[in-house]
Formats: structure tokens, C-alpha cells, sequence
């Protein structure tokens, strides 16, 4: 009792939760959940500005041509084939474009690739207060949170199968020291034998991953039979699930919600039926939900988790749960 | 052959063909192996382009349902066991479409029809430097496509007949434990096959071209278009010995117990993917470098203009395929590879985009000044030169490991490379077709056919294609076949787009047919004072054996 008593605390103390889920006629990316997403926001918002100006002038240029060099137009052809300066510009120009390209393109590869060393994030951001550098610090905080550095990573590995995810929280363990472990099934696989599940179709799956809000959480990803890939689009990561390797990712999210994602690397027969389902939970739900899961009631830990969802303001996201 | 020895004894001998099979069967003479490939082509790309109409018919709409069909049909099963099979059976759709394309329609296609027709007559070259080894490259080429049509037949995977892992092949999925099945292995023999065929076509290409110029043709006077072919030749030659390296280790893994990609006897499943990329991303400018050859003439002829940057266009192709083989991993990013290597690619994949701007450019300012007139062929070439230039710069988004983390195996990877091989390298295709129909067949065709058929590709395939680019980003991933809720729109008007290039594809065939029907007498040359290039010397068709008498080139004459 005291559990569920906690949880809708929790729940309504909470910031509204969303979710993040494909929107039908959506020309964009998802909603960024995370400072990984948003970041990938910005610089592909920056590419695409590129991208599109290199293909309106490239058009423009063929419309050009057309109109004004065709046989009505000029019929009598110029001869001329070479012209040193405009071909040393076109070889110039687009190398500057690359490099300003790549400069925003190494610093978010190496944000997002490798886990922030949380130690030193909390000693930066001590260093950066003592020195009064308020801006820098501000900045800094954008990017690193030296409170949930504060305290550690929350271990989560994601195993996949054929064909489903096996998740397990090294840390979270029982009175003979197991981990919490589970294996993550999803609803609707398109057969006739489907139960009659109103949740998101081809997303929704019976026990979630469910992680803290404001937390620094650190996946690894492995495979019992083939390659398979875990991903969340809103999270901006993606990362290869392959046999006989770990692979590692982090993420934060702030906001909590529910998140899905789906396979992305091709594993068989059931490919599009192991969707990814992740619950960001304020940390008070979060431990009734180990707790729960520890006690073996899955069912009742899945609906501690279900519960924040329904408590959300009245949006059309109270349809999608 | 003994016929042809006695056709080049005597000079005179302008055709004097051999009988039906000794000509079709035991060809030796480079323009009917070059017709040989284009049927052959025009069969494969039947047939793939059919299983790419059953992946869109599949994804018109959210839930599993033409695939249950047909399964229910051809199977008689019923049930969740038929939704099983259905699911497998898509999977062998993706595959096999992917495959079809890439091996037995775009490359026999460009290198094999347009390679073979053109390069000696181009260069101004009697024929192939080796007849023999082109007519067994083609045969070989025959026999994979049948190997590879008998493996969608036979047992695959636990769920049913045919390889269902991709195109990539990647194991453990390719190994006995994900298809424990023959079909994997009529599958490796097949793109054994197909390998050998390719790299004793890359042999006889490379060697025709360095040796077999006409007098006064130095390599910087040679047409682009064996440029390209002469690119592509090398490619093949360096990259197919790594992929059947690749895939001599799967099959040894499937049959002999050898351990390369099993992680429990200390192999590693990624190792594929490096050895595989190795091969597959010079792959990927093999198919459209010849493409790139053929627009540079039509754009050039047609806007009766020499070539603009001659040496630039040539050099920039060479270092495309330079580049071309160090930037495999960029297909890999998501596998957990070590950061800076990551950045590495990153840096060496973007490099790619400043030749390939060089290309773009060097066509519009060979159009710039010039005397358009819009023939079929250029305006397949202008619409090449649009639609590549979509594809190349989301390739650029694509380079940046810290987007592709994101878009990686989405609809935006898929988008992406249609646009630069279905409406890049197809485009070409389309456009040397209709470029060089007249000079190889001997007949006119209908200009308002092959208008219609270039705007009902052009429309349909981008309504086909744009709207993947969505998808993608709000994360649709590959390779499914039914999908969540969000993205039935944009699939559906993809479906829409295909069934106008459908309209397209039988209006190509009309053509066709019209042409072969009506018999309009060819002109040697019909394009006029653009077409420079030695094949437009010769009477259309070209007699059985030419150039008896070597052209001499003099000056600019070569392109």
C-alpha cells in the first residue's frame, strides 16, 4: 500500500508526462527527449538549411540553362571548355561548407559516443562556480548535470532476442544478490492471436524498461542469437545489439514520458514485432517499481508504471495509453 | 570461334552474322554480348522490380496483408502459421529485390550492355581485347541470376523458403543459425558466380581500354564514359576478391564448421561487415560512375558544347573511386565502433561530396552557353543531374555519424540511396538508352513515348521516394513489414508513387514495342554536331565488325 501510495505521489508531483511516438503526415524528427536528441536537432536543422540551399541553387542553376541557353534562346553554342578560377572556386567552396560541417559534426559524435565521466563533471562544475564563471557555467550545465552526476549512472542492459528484449539492471538486486532481469514482450505481433490491447500498435510491449528522470543512465547493448539494434528515436541513440559484444550508450532524459523505439537492424522473421518501450519515471515510482519487480509481481509493477501515464493533464495523449 | 575468324579474313565482310545459336550462344563479337546483357537486364529488372511492387503493395496499408495472400495461395496454410510465413516470405521480397537490382540489373545493365556496345566503339577499338572470356563473363552472369532465382525456391529459414537477412547478408542471420536453409548457399555460389563473371569483365575492360585505342587517342583524349567504365573496371577488380573472400568464409561457417563469424568459436560477426562494406561501398560507385560517363556525353551533345573541365571530370570520377574504398565503415556506425575511428570516416566520407560537386557543376557549365535542344535523352540527363544532386547531399547528412545514429536502418538510408541509384544510376541508364537506342538497333523511336515515359518516372518516383525522407526521420525503421500507426500516410502516398512508374514502366515497353514495329530507318548520326564521339561515325546499327580500318585521332576528337 505504501508503494502505491508513493507512486501516485510521485505521479502527481510530476511534470506532465509525454510521449513520444510517430505522428502521422510528420515531415520531421521526434520530439528530442534528451540533450543528445536535441543536439542532433541542431546540427541536422543546420545540414538540412545547407542541404537545401545546395539543391534550390543546383535547380536553379538547370533552370537557368534551360531557359536562357536553349536552342531558341542561343542558337548559335559558345565553345569555350575550361575556365581555371570558376573550377577552383567549385572545388574551394564546398570543401569550406564541409569543413564548417565537420566542425559541428566532431563535437556531437563525441558528446553522444562517449559516456560523460561524471567525477569529472561534478569537479568542472565545482571549478566553474568557485571561479565565478557564471556563463561558462551555464553553458557547461546545458550540456552535463553535475547533480545527476552526482548520483552515479543507473546501469540498464538491453539483451535482444529473437524476438524480444531481455533488460536487466546489474545493480538492482535481490536478497541473493540476482539482478533484476526481464524479458520484454510485445503486445501486438500481427497475428490473429493478438489479445485486444488498445495500447500503440506495433510499439507497446507488457513489461517496459523503465528508468528515473534526471538520471544519468547507461545502456549496454548484447544478442542471444543475431545482430539486432536498440534504439529511441526520441533519445538520439541507436546502438547494434551483437553477438558476443557489449556495446555501451548513455542517456538523460529530464522529462518524464513514455518513449518508444523499435528493432532497427534486420534479425529475422519477427523484425518488426520486438518494438522498444521506455518509461521515464520520477525516482520515487522508479523504486516502487524495482520493488515491485523484485517481488516477482509484474503485473502489478507494470501498472505502477501505467498509472503516471493516465494521471497526465487531459492532452490526446490520454488515447495512446 | 571459327565464324568469326572467317569475318575478319575477309574485309569486305560487313555481315556476314553467324546463325541464330552460334551467334546468340557462343557470341564472341562485343555488340551482340552487349545486347545480350541489355535483355538479360531488362528480364531481371522485371522480375526486381516486381518484388519492389509486392514490398509497396505490402506497405499501402498498416497491418500484414498482400504477403498473407499470397502465402495463403501459393502455401495453403492458414492462420498464424500463414502470418509466419508471410513475414519471411517479405523478408525474401527485400532481399532478393535488392539483389536483383544491384547484380543482375544495374550492373549488367551499365557495364555489361552499355560497357560492351560502346567502349571499343568509343575508343575506336574492332572489338573486346579478350571475345572469348566476354562471352563466358556473360554466361556466368546468366547462371548466377538462375542460381539466385532457384535459391528464392528452395528451404531458407525456419519460416520458410529463400534468404530473408537483407542484401548484406549479415551473419549470425546468414549463418546456419538464422537459415539453416540451402537457399543461403545457392544464394553464396550465385554471388560467387556473379563475382567471377564481373571481375573477368573488369580484366577485359581494363585491358581493352589501356591497349586498344585507336592511333592518336591518349588516355586524356579518351571519352568519359570508358573513363567511367575504366573507373568501375578497377573497382570491381579490387573489391569483388574481398567480398568473395567474405563470402567463401560464411560458406565455409554454414558447411564446413569453421568459425570466422561466430562469436562462440572466437569469430566476430562484424568482421563480415568490414569485409563486406569493403566491397559494398565501391559497389555502390561502380553502379553509378558509368551512369556518370553517359550523362557527360549526352549533356555535351545536346547542348552542343565540348565537355566542361574534361581532365577535372575524369580525375574527379578516378578519385571518387579512390576515396571510394576508405570509407566503408560509414555503412557501420551503429555497431559500436571506437569513437575516432568513427570521426575518421566521417572526415573521409564527406571528401566524397567536393569531386562529386565538381561533376554537377562541370555539367551545368557544360550546358551554360551552349544550344540546348531537349531531346529524350538530355531530358533523362537534366533530370539525372536534379535527382542525383538530391540523393548525393542527403548522403552529406548521412556522413555525420552523430545524425546517422539516428537515422541509421530508417527510411531516410532507404530514401537516400533510391535517389541516388533508382533515380541516379536508373536515370542514366534510361538516358544511354534512349541516347544510343537508334545507334544500336538501327531504328527510331517515338520522342513522345520516351517523354512520357521520362515524366511519369520522374513524377512517380519522387512521389515514391520524397516522402521516405519523413518517414525516416520520424523513425520508421527498414526492412519491416507492417509498421506503427504514425507512418501509414506517407507510406501510403509512397504506394501511390509506385503505381505511377508503373504507368511509366509499360509506357517504356510501349515504346518499344512501337519502335519495333514501326521500323524507322536510322541515321547514323541523329543527334548532329554534338555528337563527337567515334561511335556516330559509324552507320546504325554498326556493321558486325568495325573500325577494319583504325580512325585516326587528331585533335580534340575524343570527346
Amino acid at each position: 500500500m505504501r508503494h502505491r501510495i508513493a507512486a501516485l505521489c510521485a505521479a502527481l508531483l510530476a511534470a506532465p508526462a509525454f510521449a513520444d511516438i510517430p505522428v502521422d503526415k510528420a515531415l520531421g524528427l521526434q520530439p528530442a527527449a534528451t540533450r543528445i536528441a536535441e543536439r542532433i536537432h541542431d546540427f541536422h536543422f543546420m545540414v538540412l538549411v545547407i542541404i537545401t540551399v545546395i539543391t534550390v541553387f543546383v535547380m536553379g542553376l538547370l533552370l537557368w540553362v534551360m531557359v536562357f541557353h536553349n536552342k531558341r534562346a542561343n542558337p548559335v553554342p559558345r565553345k569555350f571548355s575550361h575556365n581555371t578560377l570558376i573550377e577552383i572556386i567549385w572545388t574551394v567552396v564546398p570543401a569550406l561548407i564541409l569543413v564548417a560541417i565537420a566542425g559541428q559534426s566532431f563535437p556531437n559524435l563525441y558528446y553522444q559516443d562517449v559516456p560523460p565521466n561524471l567525477e569529472k563533471v561534478q569537479e568542472k562544475a565545482r571549478q566553474l562556480l568557485a571561479d565565478d564563471k557564471s556563463s561558462q557555467y551555464d553553458a557547461f550545465v546545458k550540456d552535463y548535470n553535475p547533480d545527476a552526476a552526482a548520483k552515479g549512472f543507473v546501469n540498464v542492459k538491453a539483451q535482444g532476442n529473437q524476438w524480444n528484449w531481455t533488460y536487466s539492471y546489474p545493480d538492482i538486486t535481490d536478497e541473493s544478490g540476482a539482478p533484476l532481469e526481464f524479458v520484454s514482450n510485445p503486445i501486438h505481433t500481427g497475428l490473429a492471436s493478438d489479445p485486444n490491447d488498445a495500447r500503440p500498435r506495433n510499439l507497446a510491449v507488457d513489461y517496459p524498461m523503465v528508468v528515473p528522470a534526471g538520471r544519468y543512465i547507461r545502456y549496454y547493448t548484447a544478442a542471444a542469437d543475431v545482430i539486432h539494434s536498440w534504439t529511441v528515436p526520441a533519445f538520439g541513440v541507436k546502438t547494434d545489439a551483437v553477438p558476443g559484444r557489449l556495446n555501451e550508450g548513455w542517456f538523460l532524459v529530464d522529462q518524464p514520458g513514455v518513449y518508444y523505439g523499435q528493432c532497427s537492424e534486420l534479425c529475422g522473421v519477427n523484425h518488426a514485432y520486438m518494438p522498444i518501450e521506455v518509461r521515464v519515471v520520477p525516482q520515487a515510482q522508479f523504486d516502487t517499481w524495482t520493488q515491485l519487480m523484485l517481488s516477482g509481481d509484474y503485473d502489478a509493477a507494470a501498472a505502477s508504471v501505467q498509472t503516471i501515464a493516465s494521471l497526465e493533464p487531459a492532452t490526446q495523449l490520454a488515447a495512446i495509453h | 570461334m571459327p565464324m568469326d575468324e572467317v569475318a575478319l579474313d575477309h574485309h569486305d565482310a560487313h555481315d556476314h552474322k553467324p546463325g541464330f545459336f552460334v551467334r546468340w550462344l557462343f557470341s564472341t563479337n562485343h555488340k551482340d554480348i552487349g545486347t545480350l546483357y541489355l535483355v538479360f537486364a531488362m528480364i531481371a529488372g522485371i522480375i526486381g522490380y516486381t518484388l519492389s511492387g509486392l514490398i509497396r503493395w505490402e506497405l499501402n496499408e498498416p497491418g500484414i496483408g498482400p504477403m498473407l495472400w499470397i502465402v495463403e495461395q501459393l502455401q495453403g496454410v492458414q492462420g498464424d502459421a500463414a502470418v509466419q510465413q508471410a513475414k519471411h516470405f517479405y523478408n525474401t521480397v527485400i532481399t532478393y529485390h535488392g539483389l536483383i537490382m544491384i547484380f543482375f540489373m544495374v550492373m549488367p545493365a551499365l557495364i555489361g550492355g552499355f560497357g560492351n556496345w560502346f567502349v571499343p566503339l568509343m575508343i575506336g577499338a574492332p572489338d573486346m581485347a579478350f571475345p572469348r572470356m566476354n562471352n563466358i563473363s556473360f554466361w556466368l552472369t546468366v547462371g548466377a541470376f538462375i542460381l539466385a532465382c532457384i535459391s528464392m525456391t528452395v528451404p531458407g529459414g525456419p519460416a520458410g523458403n529463400g534468404f530473408g537477412g537483407g542484401w548484406v547478408l549479415y551473419p549470425p542471420l546468414s549463418s546456419t543459425a538464422g537459415h539453416p536453409g540451402p537457399a543461403m548457399d545457392l544464394l553464396i555460389l550465385s554471388l560467387h558466380t556473379a563475382g567471377i563473371a564481373s571481375i573477368l569483365g573488369a580484366i577485359n575492360f581494363i585491358v581493352t581500354i589501356l591497349n586498344m585505342r585507336a592511333p592518336g587517342m591518349t588516355m586524356h583524349k579518351m571519352p568519359l564514359f570508358a573513363w567511367g567504365i575504366l573507373v568501375t573496371a578497377v573497382l570491381l577488380l579490387l573489391s569483388l576478391p574481398v567480398l568473395a573472400a567474405a563470402l567463401t568464409m560464411l560458406l565455409t561457417d554454414r558447411n564446413f564448421g569453421s568459425q570466422f563469424f561466430n562469436p562462440a568459436g572466437g569469430g566476430d560477426p562484424v568482421m563480415f561487415q568490414h569485409l563486406f562494406w569493403f566491397f559494398g561501398h565501391p559497389e555502390v560507385y561502380i553502379m553509378i560512375l558509368p551512369a556518370f560517363g553517359i550523362i557527360s556525353h549526352i549533356v555535351s551533345t545536346f547542348s552542343k558544347k565540348p565537355i566542361f573541365g574534361y581532365l577535372g571530370m575524369a580525375y574527379a570520377m578516378v578519385s571518387i573511386g579512390v576515396i571510394g574504398f576508405v570509407v566503408w565503415a560509414h555503412h557501420m556506425y551503429t555497431v559500436g565502433m571506437e569513437v575516432d575511428l568513427k570521426a575518421y570516416f566521417i572526415a573521409a566520407t564527406m571528401v566524397i561530396a567536393v569531386p562529386t560537386g565538381i561533376k554537377i557543376f562541370s555539367w551545368i557549365a557544360t550546358m551554360w552557353g551552349g544550344s540546348i535542344d531537349f531531346k529524350v535523352p538530355m531530358i533523362w540527363a537534366i533530370g539525372f543531374i536534379f535527382l542525383f544532386t538530391v540523393g548525393g547531399v542527403t548522403g552529406v547528412v548521412l556522413a555525420n555519424a552523430g545524425i546517422d545514429h539516428t537515422l541509421h536502418d530508417t527510411y531516410y538510408v532507404v530514401a537516400h540511396f533510391h535517389y541516388v541509384l533508382s533515380l541516379g544510376a536508373v536515370f542514366g541508364l534510361f538516358a544511354g538508352w534512349y541516347y544510343w537506342f537508334e545507334k544500336m538497333f538501327g531504328v527510331k523511336y517515338n520522342g513522345f513515348l520516351g517523354g512520357l515515359h521520362f515524366w511519369l518516372m520522374f513524377i512517380g518516383s519522387n512521389v515514391l521516394f520524397f516522402p521516405q525522407h519523413f518517414l525516416g526521420l520520424q523513425g520508421m525503421p527498414r526492412r519491416y513489414i507492417d509498421y506503427a500507426d504514425g507512418f501509414t500516410t506517407w507510406h501510403h502516398i509512397s504506394s501511390i508513387g509506385y503505381a505511377i512508374t508503373m504507368v511509366g514502366t509499360l509506357v517504356f515497353f510501349v515504346g518499344l514495342i512501337e519502335a519495333a514495329i514501326r521500323r524507322r530507318p536510322a541515321e547514323a548520326n541523329p543527334w548532329g554536331e554534338g555528337a563527337t564521339t567515334l561511335e556516330w561515325t559509324l552507320p546504325s546499327p554498326p556493321p558486325f565488325h568495325q573500325y577494319n580500318e583504325l580512325p585516326h585521332v587528331t585533335t580534340e576528337g575524343g570527346h
